[in-house]
């Protein structure tokens, strides 16, 4: 809702890419006010983001799903990204919603992310199939690992440039100007890593439906914990299997996933990893049986793994893992933002803001910290169930 | 007499390949270690049972591949068209751009009806170029989508069409530790359905191939590629021709054989068989054993172990129970060779083992939401748990 950003993408070397006709500016922005963006920038550009997603939409064969990447503790991605997300479920309601969401970080230098996030997880769990949450400093903090080990320069540690996770063309000096392009590169390989296997044969695929399919067992426990590795591949390999191993123990620390989180001291539900490159299924097998043991699973699913293998590994690679995880380690996440919530809202800090927004009262912050309330009491149950003996359930009997 | 194959879904389209590129190396395989006249013999009856001949003269295979999305059978037409020794049809593909993600009720409800008619024609155009049709042999997954809900509902249809012909479905039996998360909802599924109709079901475990793999054959990195070879070649060994009786010149003409089926005593146990395939000797109780030997020496073989009253159950003779199949012309360069077809407890456990997996996860209501989304509801899973667990309790009274 303001034309700076994608005025410099018009500019840039991805100009040809980008469909000229296919895009919405406005002038102000949405002041970091998810009202402004989902109530006023809703109602306004409705019909022409209907229009335009109509447009594409006709160019394709068979249209599966939608991508929609966002922040959640702004105006616009948070606000009219929501509204968005509503009218893609009311007008195509066979295709599937994936929604990659920057979350807040704590020290996160607007003040009103905490109000625009809440409201925005309502719509998540109300009208999308599966949620990628991503926050920035754990971005931040897979870069400064990253740094580290190409500044080191420790005797024989020397990383092929093409390999870094977060550079797409290798240019590792210009890091500092820009932390963000770095950040948002290892955001691009989780998309690209997510529809590899859609995109390219392998021998076992996996298509985004069949995501959805197997990691979302309840309709709204649909938010993956994400992780990727390898961030970068050292030059000199002598130990293949080694570091094919280490590559699957990485996508399980808490250092590697693109959210704060610690998978392996929490409840997986489900767990899908998908791979790159030349890895068979019996390195799979070898993998998957090594680190089950440390790994807790709910009890009705306790082989929950989904698997796929595709031929191709991504550039300056020779073989790359996804990990995405139905865990309940997202709850912290979502508990700390209910507190930074409930902090301002005690004190109606900011408040007026939105309440001057047609259509914005009181019960419409209410019923979105209900909604956050109830999907944490969720996780809790299941929480709760952790340390419980694993029981069979009674089997039908039959009188032969 | 003719065999048409159907293959569906990534593991039936990959699986499919391996088996005739097996079957056709082996018919061309200059060391039959038999007579000259004897060797064309067999790779007639071998040509006539799974390809059929085309003006240029490279054999095409009789088979209808099926997917729901395009990666697979792209690759599976392309690798056969490329080794220039054999190829499929060109017009003997179905697909779609969609895929059935790893959803029984999408592969069943949805991709069933909707191409019903499409396929069928498909089969039906196939099986009007054989002079005489024997069966069809159907490959398909449990674990995923289109294998195994389209393959259900594929297997219905040709019960319906085709109530005559012999339907084999080989089934594959999905890694104990998830390729798919659901793929224990998908395989009950699949199996109650085809209980209804199928003539027999050929399984084959994941495991045990990767076991042999890993053990017997000694690779260090299997692919999936390894392990369709491996089930290839078992597949071959089954259905590569035979005699049909005891010294007899000529190959037996029903490649399925007659001897499948069952005929049950008076206390009414199921028709239906499951037969698996094993290498060894395994102490389940056996209702029907089949050993098929090739090679080298065949005449002189020592089968009295199969014929041991102990291993078949009481209401059957060893004599009705056990059957051998003998032929002098060696498969695939081993200078002897023998396959046992089995119908025994030996799937006991495993089907034991996903049953329970399955109750568990849905007495806990998971990804039902999924499944009920395209028309497939909860009575129709306790439909599927009720006649499993009565194959299961059948089995364990042999």
């Amino acid at each position: 809702m303001e034309e700076g950003v994608v005025n410099e993408i018009l500019q840039g070397p991805l100009r040809d890419v980008f469909d000229s006709k296919q895009l919405i500016t406005d002038i102000s922005g949405s002041g970091n006010n998810w009202a402004v963006g989902h109530k006023v920038f809703g109602s306004l550009y409705q019909e022409q983001i209907l229009e335009k997603l109509r447009k594409s939409a006709e160019h394709c064969d068979c249209l599966q799903c939608f991508f929609i990447i966002h922040s959640m503790g702004g105006g616009t991605g948070s606000g009219l990204g929501t509204f968005l997300l509503k009218l893609l479920e009311d007008e195509f309601p066979e295709v599937y919603r994936f929604v990659t969401s920057v979350y807040p970080s704590g020290e996160d230098d607007v003040i009103t992310s905490p109000y625009n996030s809440i409201l925005a997880m309502k719509e998540l769990n109300e009208h999308a199939d599966c949620v990628l949450p991503i926050d920035n400093q754990s971005l931040f903090d897979i870069i400064s690992k990253i740094d580290l080990m190409v500044n080191s320069g420790k005797l024989g540690t020397t990383i092929k440039p093409k390999s870094l996770v977060t550079s797409s063309a290798g240019a590792v000096k210009k890091r500092h100007q820009k932390p963000f392009d770095a950040m948002n590169n290892i955001v691009a390989n989780l998309l690209l890593n997510l529809t590899s296997s859609a995109r390219f044969e392998g021998s076992l695929n996996m298509d985004l439906n069949e995501i959805s399919m197997n990691l979302v067992p309840f309709p709204q426990l649909h938010y993956l914990v994400s992780s990727l590795t390898p961030l970068y591949t050292l030059a000199d390999v002598n130990i293949p299997t080694r570091r094919l191993d280490q590559m699957f123990s990485d996508a399980f620390s808490k250092d590697h996933q693109l959210i704060r989180a610690d998978p392996k001291h929490s409840l997986y539900l489900a767990c899908a990893l998908m791979l790159r490159g030349n890895v068979q299924v019996s390195d799979l097998r070898r993998n998957i049986e090594r680190l089950k043991p440390s790994l807790q699973f709910v009890s009705w699913n306790q082989e929950g793994w989904k698997t796929s293998l595709c031929s191709v590994p991504p550039v300056g690679h020779s073989h790359s893992l996804l990990a995405l995880a139905n865990n309940t380690c997202v709850k912290p996440t979502f508990m700390e933002l209910k507190e930074r919530f409930m902090r301002l809202y005690k004190k109606k800090a900011h408040l007026h803001h939105y309440l001057q927004i047609e259509g914005m009262e009181e019960s419409s912050f209410m019923e979105a910290v209900s909604s956050l309330s109830g999907l944490i009491e969720e996780y809790n149950q299941l929480d709760a169930t952790k340390s419980m003996p694993v029981e069979d359930f009674p089997r039908l009997s039959i009188a032969v | 007499m003719s065999i048409v194959t159907v293959q569906l879904g990534q593991c039936g389209n990959q699986i499919g390949f391996e088996v005739f590129d097996a079957l056709y190396t082996d018919s061309h395989c200059p060391q039959g270690l038999c007579s000259k006249r004897e060797n064309e013999a067999y790779q007639a009856s071998c040509k006539e049972r799974f390809f059929s001949e085309e003006e240029n003269g490279v054999p095409v295979a009789r088979a209808v591949l099926v997917d729901m999305e395009p990666k697979v059978t792209n690759q599976t037409l392309s690798k056969a068209a490329q080794s220039g020794r054999w190829k499929y049809g060109q017009h003997s593909c179905f697909c779609q751009k969609q895929g059935s993600g790893n959803n029984w009720a999408y592969g069943y409800s949805v991709h069933g009806p909707r191409h019903e008619e499409s396929i069928m024609n498909l089969i039906q155009k196939e099986v009007e170029k054989c002079d005489s049709l024997s069966g069809f042999f159907i490959i398909m997954s449990m674990a995923g989508g289109t294998g195994s809900g389209l393959g259900a509902f594929v297997t219905q249809n040709l019960q319906d069409q085709y109530s005559n012909s012999l339907k084999m479905n080989q089934i594959i039996w999905p890694y104990g530790t998830g390729e798919v998360i659901v793929q224990n909802y998908n395989s009950i599924l699949t199996l109650s359905h085809l209980y209804r109709s199928s003539d027999a079901l050929l399984v084959h475990e994941n495991d045990a191939l990767h076991k042999i793999c890993a053990k017997l054959m000694n690779i260090k990195q299997i692919s999936f590629s390894d392990i369709n070879q491996v089930l290839a070649h078992q597949l071959g060994s089954v259905f590569q021709p035979t005699y049909s009786v005891e010294g007899s010149c000529h190959y037996r003409r029903n490649p399925l054989g007659i001897d499948w089926q069952v005929r049950p005593p008076l206390s009414g146990l199921p028709t239906l068989g499951k037969a698996s395939l094993n290498r060894g000797l395994h102490f389940n109780m056996s209702i029907a054993n089949l050993v098929i030997l090739r090679g080298k020496d065949v005449h002189s073989a020592d089968l009295g172990g199969f014929k041991d009253s102990a291993l078949y159950t009481s209401w059957l003779e060893p004599i009705n129970a056990f059957n051998v199949w003998k032929t002098q012309r060696a498969f695939s360069k081993y200078e002897k060779s023998a396959a046992l077809v089995s119908n025994s407890q030996f799937l006991l456990k495993p089907l034991d083992t996903i049953v329970g997996k399955a109750w568990n996860m849905f007495a806990s209501k998971a990804y039902i939401h999924q499944y009920t989304k395209f028309g497939i509801e909860e009575e129709d899973f306790l439909d599927s748990f009720t006649l499993l667990e009565q194959v299961v309790a059948s089995y364990c009274n042999l």
